[in-house]
């Protein structure tokens, strides 16, 4: 049995790691020394897994579930206050007219409305995560990374989703990208010695390969990340259910070797509700029904939550929904 | 807050798309016809319910159909300009698709396997048989075996993809000109009687197709009959050998596809994630009844602690029970018989003093099932590690050397498949050379297409069916 | 008065494992000429025999059949070569086991030379003509290609001595199989002659094998063998219930066996692909195509 998760802490798992990510050197060594990812394998069994038929009873409990997860999006240019406060007020309260709907995990929004979205939530107990890091392509100096994330920390976000420096990754420059997450996670820390948490985001359209997506995961559980994260939702393919899979497994394994349970945040792309169970049923057949739960999974999404609400609302009242009958924001 | 479980909840195909007629008779020149044998009767496995009365031909019932077939052989078929010819398995290969859902319910009921893979493996893949052989019907010329067919094929096909099986003896026999008289197994003739219905909607010429129900006997008389110019047999490697003394100084072309004891082979440098993939997929697919299922996992010594930890998680996530459930993972096994001898190998297995562990899962209480089951430290010497169980039964040996993987794959007198895992481009196209069987799945197993040849080396059979090499057996310019 | 010279006759042997040993049994039988007179007491191999050349042809398979194909074509035409540089030898040969003419004879080693050149050439091309790449539904690379089936028992022909003998080695050998053959049993010395042409021309010791004696005795042991792979039955064309019976002995490991002729065919006919392909195994090979 690996060790608990509630015994086993991020600093644990990196003092285990502490001779991997001594050197640039010993960093590729060890993630290299990964096993491989067969692509046509991978595929296969995400779309094998991908055909499980969730009904009744289990569609039920996945809908809801799925509401708990979503981190309830917006990272648009033409965001503003008001918009902002709309999509709070959505995810506490998701379907006004079902008070046994559940509210959504959080709202994402960027550094800059942090302050509005908490206002809106208050202690309601959805969290706010920002965008940081000179999201979503990541290209700014390290101290330009780190003032975006303390200035969203200060402003109250509870987590931060912060991107790699894919470019540094691609060209086998991982201590960079590993010393760049610890830096963030550092300035993830508040003045009264809690820490939002940090959400690691890999932009796997642009890494490419499972090999890549792998070892991404393992450099951002080692840095200390509380989450892995597939995409910004500004490159395509966003999140795909196999590369959701090979992030799954890694942190499946990743307990195995550490006690630490590091979460997995699907985002981008996620649009049907039936899309949504099956990340549901890969979440429990891979990593496991431990992830099951808003505080170890995610969906980032804007779009997707009217589709659960709709289909949630077939399942209480027998007939097909229509958009009219939800809020748009 | 909700439960921490996600239990799924029963997804039951619905069988009311199949209508199972109390009784069958045999299909013999275009018609069914009553048989002259004691009828017999065909069970669902995962219920034990009687699903129907089957005919059982006897010899003079075989020779009739032996009869129309060759009839229709030397008056309709083999005069048919093959583009004509290729028209008629085109139909079936559509009505195949069109009745899809009906076919695999149907396999389903009568087999136990599981519907995903009725609906997703045996009837597609049935179906693109048909397909395929049918562009081939006026392309033979092209084929390096010539145009010309042999005549009348007596083809007896096992239980374990009874479509599927059929599929792969019928359309190539067909599309070189030939007619055919197959007999199904006795435990599950159901989808080879509505095969024939299928025949007779896309008017296939009368006696072209005729299909024989019965058990061992009547597949004798089949295959011993005089006026048969093809034998095409798929089953044990016992019955195998029986039909080669059968046939010794005829003139009968014989295409055998036989018993294995297929080494799936991981190196501490395979994707180990496929790979557990490939050997839950090697050895559970259904249930375990794959003549090329690779029964024997070699693990290099370096990580085998750690493939059996993730083999065993993984298994735990198998999910066996009713077989038309659309997420049931493990289906029912095929019947009593087959299940006394797992059990029975199964048992010698512990004797001697291997590992045994299963997946913790429930047994429905009625109907023939066997969970999920690994034997570790397992040698060369124990009879699960050299017969073959036909059932979801795993030995797990270890090894050292690529030298010595290839020396334990080697070592049976079977020789119809192999899995290599690993990452070294080099080290797959060395164990693929190899190793002496006819197919050989590097990072991937029991993959199966109408394009690529499928047979054995050794005592496995010989003979290839699929892909071009499939027409050999067919043809009088066939090797 | 001068005496004349005694010349040294030969003794004709066996040929295991690229060898040349007495037969085991140490039984020899009389050879005589087309018109009856002594010629040679040859070997006259027994079960044990068969049993050694199995046992050394199986040896031998490894490394035969993973030579490359060019290095195998360079040896069959190797034979080719010695067997020209032989010309006198074998045709004598020919002339007293099979009775023809010295141009009829002289033909005949034509022609078995030119049969072994055609199939030295074939070494590096059957794959080529009977493997597939085929295109499998799906991202996988899949590639069927030829392998030699193992140890295969050949029962050379009766009449055709040299040219028979060769169009029955050669295609059995040049896929990589390793041959145990059973030599014409009244007409055995072009086969002892064609043994010596092997033992110096590079083929490795245990490739070919020659039995000399008598296929009624030796093929049911051959076809019964559980490490014989694969039998060609030619040598007892005709003889339909022998045939029968070694049919049936082949199938206790499910021999791949190329059945008699009713009678010999005339070799001089273009051979087609038949006889390589009886004896080899097609492999298919999967692979995933990913990134």
């Amino acid at each position: 049995m690996p060790p608990s998760p509630t015994t086993a802490t991020a600093e644990d798992a990196a003092a285990q790691f502490s001779d991997v990510t001594r050197s640039d050197a010993s960093l590729r060594g060890f993630l290299h020394g990964l096993p491989g990812v067969d692509q046509v394998g991978a595929d296969a069994r995400a779309a094998a897994l991908g055909t499980r038929s969730i009904k009744t009873t289990a569609k039920a409990y996945a809908l809801d579930l799925a509401i708990r997860m979503v981190d309830l999006t917006t990272l648009e240019g033409q965001d503003t206050h008001g918009k902002v406060r709309a999509l709070a007020a959505k995810a506490m309260r998701p379907d006004p007219a079902d008070a046994t709907c559940p509210a959504t995990a959080a709202v994402c929004v960027y550094p800059d409305m942090v302050a509005t979205a908490k206002e809106v939530l208050g202690e309601s107990g959805v969290h706010v995560a920002a965008v940081a890091t000179a999201f979503p392509s990541g290209r700014a100096a390290l101290d330009i990374k780190l003032a975006d994330t303390r200035d969203a920390v200060e402003a109250g976000a509870d987590e931060i989703d912060m991107v790699i420096d894919r470019g540094a990754f691609l060209s086998g420059r991982y201590l960079q990208v590993f010393e760049e997450i610890v830096a963030v996670r550092e300035a993830c820390a508040r003045a009264d010695g809690s820490s939002a948490h940090l959400k690691v985001i890999f932009e796997t359209g642009e890494l490419q390969t499972y090999d890549n997506v792998r070892r991404a995961s393992w450099l951002a559980m080692m840095a200390g990340g509380h989450f892995i994260k597939t995409s910004t939702g500004k490159v395509q393919p966003a999140a795909t259910l196999p590369v959701t899979m090979i992030m799954l497994q890694a942190v499946r394994d990743f307990r195995e070797t550490t006690g630490q349970m590091v979460g997995v945040k699907p985002a981008g792309g996620i649009r049907t509700a039936k899309d949504a169970i099956k990340y549901l049923v890969l979440v429990n057949e891979v990593a496991g029904p431990d992830w099951l739960d808003p505080d170890w999974f995610r969906f980032g999404a804007s779009t997707l939550l009217n589709e659960l609400l709709m289909q949630r609302t077939k399942m209480t009242t027998g007939r097909y929904s229509g958009p009219d009958y939800f809020t748009l924001d | 807050m909700t439960s921490n479980v996600f239990e799924y909840a029963p997804a039951p195909e619905s069988r009311s798309i199949v209508d199972i007629k109390p009784s069958y008779g045999l299909f013999v020149d275009g018609e069914f016809v009553d048989g002259h044998g004691t009828s017999f009767k065909t069970i669902s496995p995962a219920t034990e319910e009687v699903l129907s009365e089957v005919a059982e031909a006897d010899q003079a019932d075989i020779d009739l159909a032996v009869k129309a077939a060759r009839r229709a052989h030397t008056r309709v078929w083999s005069r048919m300009p093959g583009r004509e010819r290729a028209k008629y398995l085109y139909r079936i290969a559509r009505i195949i698709q069109e009745r899809g859902r009906e076919l695999a319910v149907l396999e389903s009921i009568d087999n136990g396997k599981p519907i995903k893979e009725s609906r997703d493996v045996d009837v597609p893949v049935a179906a693109a048989h048909f397909f395929y052989y049918a562009g081939w019907a006026d392309k033979l010329e092209y084929s390096g075996y010539g145009d010309r067919s042999l005549g009348v094929a007596a083809q007896v096909i096992p239980w374990n993809f009874p479509l599927l099986m059929l599929a792969w003896k019928i359309a190539p026999a067909l599309a070189c000109g030939n007619t055919v008289v197959l007999k199904p197994a006795e435990t599950t003739p159901l989808t080879a009687l509505l095969f024939a219905e299928i025949c007779q909607q896309a008017d296939l010429p009368p006696g072209v197709v005729n299909i024989v129900t019965g058990a061992g006997a009547t597949g004798q008389a089949l295959v011993g009959h005089t006026d048969v110019d093809k034998v095409a047999f798929t089953g044990s490697t016992e019955v195998g050998k029986a039909i080669a003394r059968a046939v010794a100084g005829t003139d009968k072309k014989v295409t055998l596809e036989l018993g294995g004891k297929a080494a799936n082979i991981v190196f501490d440098d395979a994707p180990l994630d496929q790979a557990i993939e490939g050997i839950v997929d090697g050895i559970f697919f259904n249930q375990g009844h794959v003549c090329c299922a690779g029964s024997r996992l070699l693990v290099q010594e370096s990580v085998a602690d750690d493939v059996l930890e993730r083999l065993k998680r993984r298994m735990a996530t198998l999910r066996l029970g009713d077989p038309l459930d659309k997420n049931t993972d493990v289906g029912a096994i095929n019947s009593a018989e087959q299940l006394a001898r797992i059990r029975e190998l199964s048992d010698i297995g512990e004797a001697e003093g291997a590992g045994r562990w299963s997946a913790p899962c429930e047994l429905p209480t009625t109907g023939f099932w066997f969970p999920p089951t690994i034997f570790t430290g397992v040698t060369q010497a124990h009879r699960i590690a050299r017969e073959e169980v036909f059932g979801p039964v795993l030995s797990v040996l270890t090894f050292r050397t690529p030298a010595e993987a290839i020396e334990k794959a080697n070592n049976t007198p079977y020789g119809l498949s192999a899995g290599v895992w690993t990452d070294k481009g080099s080290l797959i196209l060395k164990m693929a050379g190899s190793l002496r069987a006819g197919v050989v799945w590097a990072n991937t197993f029991n993959k199966f297409d109408p394009t690529s040849p499928f047979g054995g080396f050794k005592e496995s059979g010989y003979g290839r069916e699929g892909g071009r090499h499939g027409l050999a057996g067919y043809l009088k310019g066939g090797e | 008065m001068t005496m004349s010279r005694v010349d040294v006759r030969k003794t004709y042997k066996l040929f295991i494992g690229g060898a040349f040993p007495r037969s085991e049994s140490g039984y020899s039988y009389v050879v005589h000429d087309s018109k009856g007179a002594f010629v040679a007491n040859a070997a006259l191999a027994s079960r044990k025999d068969a049993r050694d050349a199995v046992v050394a042809a199986r040896k031998a398979f490894g490394g035969w059949a993973g030579k490359t194909a060019y290095n195998r074509a360079q040896i069959l035409y190797r034979i080719a070569e010695i067997m020209e540089d032989r010309r006198p030898q074998l045709v004598q040969a020919v002339r007293q086991s099979e009775g023809l003419s010295g141009s009829r004879a002289e033909k005949v080693l034509d022609e078995s030379i030119d049969r072994l050149v055609w199939y030295a050439g074939w070494a590096d091309k059957l794959t080529q003509v009977v493997g597939n790449a085929n295109p499998v539904a799906g991202p996988y690379f899949n590639l069927s290609t030829p392998e030699p089936t193992g140890v295969v028992g050949v029962l050379a022909p009766q009449e055709s001595s040299l040219l028979g003998l060769v169009s029955a080695v050669a295609p059995v050998i040049v896929t990589g199989n390793t041959a145990v053959v059973v030599s014409s049993y009244r007409r055995p010395l072009p086969a002892v002659t064609f043994a010596e042409c092997l033992a110096t021309s590079d083929v490795p010791g245990g490739v070919v094998n020659i039995l000399t004696g008598d296929a009624t005795t030796i093929a049911p042991w051959l076809a019964g063998h559980m490490d014989v792979n694969a039998i060609d039955l030619l040598g007892v064309a005709g003889d339909t219930e022998l045939a029968t019976s070694l049919e049936v002995a082949a199938a206790d490991n499910l021999k791949r066996v190329r059945r008699a002729p009713a009678a010999e065919p005339d070799f001089a006919a273009d051979p087609g692909l038949e006889a390589m392909t009886a004896f080899v195994e097609t492999k298919t090979v999967w692979h995933p195509i990913g990134v």
